[in-house]
């Protein structure tokens, strides 16, 4: 099995009206034997930053933690939060100072600006965002999330609305990858 | 075919490794004792490549004893799993050590607790764990018949359970095992268990 698919996840973060969902699935498993079904796959930066790490399990710890030490760097240093842009391009650094022996996670961060417009962003393994205006998906899942989360989403959801939108695509997509799965978290900002 | 299993029962931990060090197909030891105490109230059960198995575990346990000498106390089990995460996360990309563990601890806020760390440094908490090639059988076994806070009893009749099945479905399976347990009075040797008898019967029945 490939490397970004040795433990299985499936990642999704939307943007509603004045607010975002990021959500995950909870297993953990080493190829097709499961260890775990709470493993946490998405992180809080600070009260309106989340990032949600998808791939290699002990790259998704090792970046969680790394990110972390620099965002409380950040905060010391300028007594402020990260800005979403801000955040998404140290990910994209980060991630690009090892071009040549990566970590084997694609981060999905999202966030709300400071006049409270919510951010989405995605990276892959080596750093190159792509910022959304809908929707973003990562891990083993992406493809039956993509086809899911086109069909569910609508423009300018409520935060229920949303949590309902982004459940459902989210179940929907990881009852077809069997590495994935075995529950969902959802955050909604 | 090592097995290393662990699994948290009322107030404590139980932490059974096999006690086989073999070399290609020569059992050079039946009695190694592959879980470490690291400290007064922690186990580190540690399996795979033998080299590294007894260095890493040392290694930590030598970590773990210089923070109390400095700090004047000991690390909650927490911390310890995280930083043994940390080495071999540093060393993964460098040299990596190609062991498995299962860190198992008594705290006194939090009580008992296990973490599953595999070699690739992926730490979890879990209430029951299983590495090795015994890990097939014995977490299927586990997923049936364990139960949240067992007593001492009872846990001893799982972990029994456990050691038949692997004794009877899998080749080559190991001479023996240890059996050591965590809880509020620390980290000990339970008992050690020999392969299963086939006139002892089935402890399924």
């Amino acid at each position: 099995m490939s490397i970004t698919s040795y433990n299985g996840s499936a990642l999704i973060a939307m943007v509603g009206k004045d607010c975002f969902a990021i959500a995950s699935d909870r297993r953990l498993g080493v190829n097709f034997q499961t260890i775990a079904c709470d493993f946490q796959r998405i992180f809080k930066i600070h009260d309106t930053l989340y990032i949600g790490l998808s791939g290699l399990a002990t790259d998704v710890q090792t970046m969680h933690q790394r990110l972390q030490f620099r965002h409380k760097l950040y905060q010391l240093r300028e007594e402020r939060n990260m800005r979403p842009e801000t955040f998404a391009s140290l990910v994209s650094a980060i991630l690009y100072e090892k071009r040549f022996g990566p970590y084997f996670c694609e981060p999905i961060i999202a966030g709300l600006n400071e006049d409270g417009t919510p951010f989405i962003c995605t990276t892959d393994l080596i750093g190159a965002k792509q910022l959304s205006k809908d929707f973003v998906v990562s891990g083993t899942a992406s493809e039956s999330l993509y086809g899911a989360c086109e069909s569910m989403y609508k423009p300018d959801l409520g935060p229920d609305e949303l949590f309902e939108v982004i459940s459902q695509a989210l179940l929907s997509s990881v009852d077809r990858d069997c590495i994935s799965g075995w529950g969902g978290i959802v955050h909604v900002v | 075919m090592e097995c290393l299993f662990g699994f948290e029962g009322n107030g404590f931990v139980v932490v059974v490794a096999d006690t086989s060090a073999n070399q290609s197909i020569v059992v050079q030891k039946t009695t190694e004792d592959k879980i470490t105490c690291l400290d007064s109230h922690k186990l580190l059960g540690c399996i795979g490549e033998s080299g590294d198995r007894v260095q890493f575990s040392n290694f930590i346990q030598k970590n773990l004893n210089l923070y109390q000498f400095r700090n004047g106390i000991p690390l909650t089990t927490l911390a310890a799993a995280s930083f043994t995460r940390c080495e071999l996360a540093t060393a993964l990309r460098k040299a990596p050590y190609q062991v498995n563990i299962m860190m198992a601890g008594f705290d006194k806020r939090t009580g008992p607790s296990l973490y599953y760390l595999d070699y690739i440094a992926t730490l979890q908490k879990l209430e029951k764990g299983a590495l090795g090639f015994g890990a097939y059988f014995i977490l299927s076994i586990m997923d049936k018949y364990y139960k949240k806070n067992m007593n001492l009893e009872q846990a001893l009749q799982l972990v029994d359970k456990c050691i038949w099945e692997v004794g009877t479905r899998m080749v080559a399976s190991p001479a023996g095992y240890i059996i050591k347990i965590v809880d509020k009075d620390g980290a000990r040797l339970l008992e050690r268990r020999g392969r299963p008898a086939e006139e002892h019967g089935d402890p399924m029945e």
